[in-house]
């Protein structure tokens, strides 16, 4: 199934938030994460199932002013 | 210095607000910040890099919000519905921290606060339980309205956003300081020392900057001498500088000279 992710396409299998990230190399990382437009608290990450279609923005503090 | 400034439930011990934005790397960001002296460090949210190394070291690392009171802006947003949708976001990254820097700004050149924008996106904050230090204009009446929706901190410019022109409306700074009861911060403008210490000696509770210090060629003694440039500016402005006059006032006594 196809996935966005920070704007970019992604082929993935159907798997939870948390098993996402924890490819991604993210989990336990400074992140905030939002699905489908909804916030997700980091508690709820291995409840989220990622379908076909989802957008997913996941976001870190950087240097601003 | 022992004073202390109160922004909403905060109780702040540096009247020295500061960025971290435009360092040449994150070593060179800790030791300013740490020489600045300031409690209160913005930030910016971004999409992380999802290329990057994820053991690379993040601003988090060496801005411990143990430490620091992170401060997270708006940037780069240019409607009050995307500024919203950050702060959510920096209240889930900062687990719950509600303290945030509202700034929408227009598309121009000159990175004006788009203050409609802003006052919308002031009142979705405060009713979302958010504490607001807003960065908007000069304009003495839009103050008084994000005070009056319940902002923590109004934050007018002194002059364009990373222009260090110094500040450029005295007038319009002192009618802000005159009408509020919030604590009114001077965000954006500042060049120099000498910038800072006009902002405190006008009544300004305290200074945000950024680009003054980063773009410093020594950006950690620029954040010392900004630092002892806020101290100095506040003492002068409790001290009550003295009257001016048109003419010569000896300072010596006239009397009792030798004939």
């Amino acid at each position: 199934m196809q996935i966005s992710v920070n704007g970019q396409t992604e082929q993935v299998e159907r798997q939870s938030l948390e098993d996402y990230l924890t490819t991604r190399g993210l989990l336990g990382r400074r992140i905030a994460v939002e699905h489908n437009g909804e916030i997700v608290p980091k508690s709820q990450f291995s409840h989220v199932m990622l379908e076909d279609g989802d957008v997913l923005e996941i976001v870190q503090a950087i240097g601003g002013g | 210095m022992t004073d202390t400034i109160q922004v909403g439930s905060y109780t702040l011990k540096s009247r020295l607000l500061v960025g971290t934005g435009k360092y040449r790397d994150l070593d060179e960001t800790g030791r300013a910040i740490e020489a600045s002296g300031a409690d209160v460090v913005t930030m910016a949210v971004r999409r992380t890099n999802l290329g990057q190394n994820p053991n690379e070291p993040n601003l988090l690392d060496v801005i411990s919000p143990d430490r620091y009171t992170l401060l997270p802006n708006t940037a780069g947003c240019h409607t009050a519905d995307d500024a919203v949708r950050t702060c959510r976001l920096a209240r889930e990254l900062l687990d719950g921290h509600q303290l945030v820097k509202l700034e929408v700004i227009s598309r121009s050149r000159t990175l004006y606060p788009d203050v409609v924008e802003t006052l919308n996106a002031a009142r979705i904050l405060v009713n979302e339980g958010f504490e607001v230090m807003v960065y908007t204009s000069d304009d003495p009446l839009i103050a008084m309205e994000l005070e009056a929706i319940g902002c923590v901190a109004v934050m007018p410019l002194g002059a364009p956003i990373g222009s260090g022109l110094g500040l450029q409306n005295p007038y319009n700074i002192r009618e802000i300081l005159d009408q509020l009861n919030v604590p009114v911060i001077v965000d954006a403008g500042v060049g120099t020392a000498s910038d800072a210490t006009v902002a405190m000696e006008l009544g300004c509770e305290g200074v945000l900057m950024n680009t003054a210090i980063a773009e410093a060629k020594d950006p950690v003694k620029m954040a010392r001498a900004m630092r002892l440039a806020v101290d100095s500016g506040r003492l002068a402005y409790e001290a009550g500088r003295m009257p001016r006059k048109r003419y010569a006032d000896a300072s010596s006594p006239e009397t009792g000279l030798i004939e």
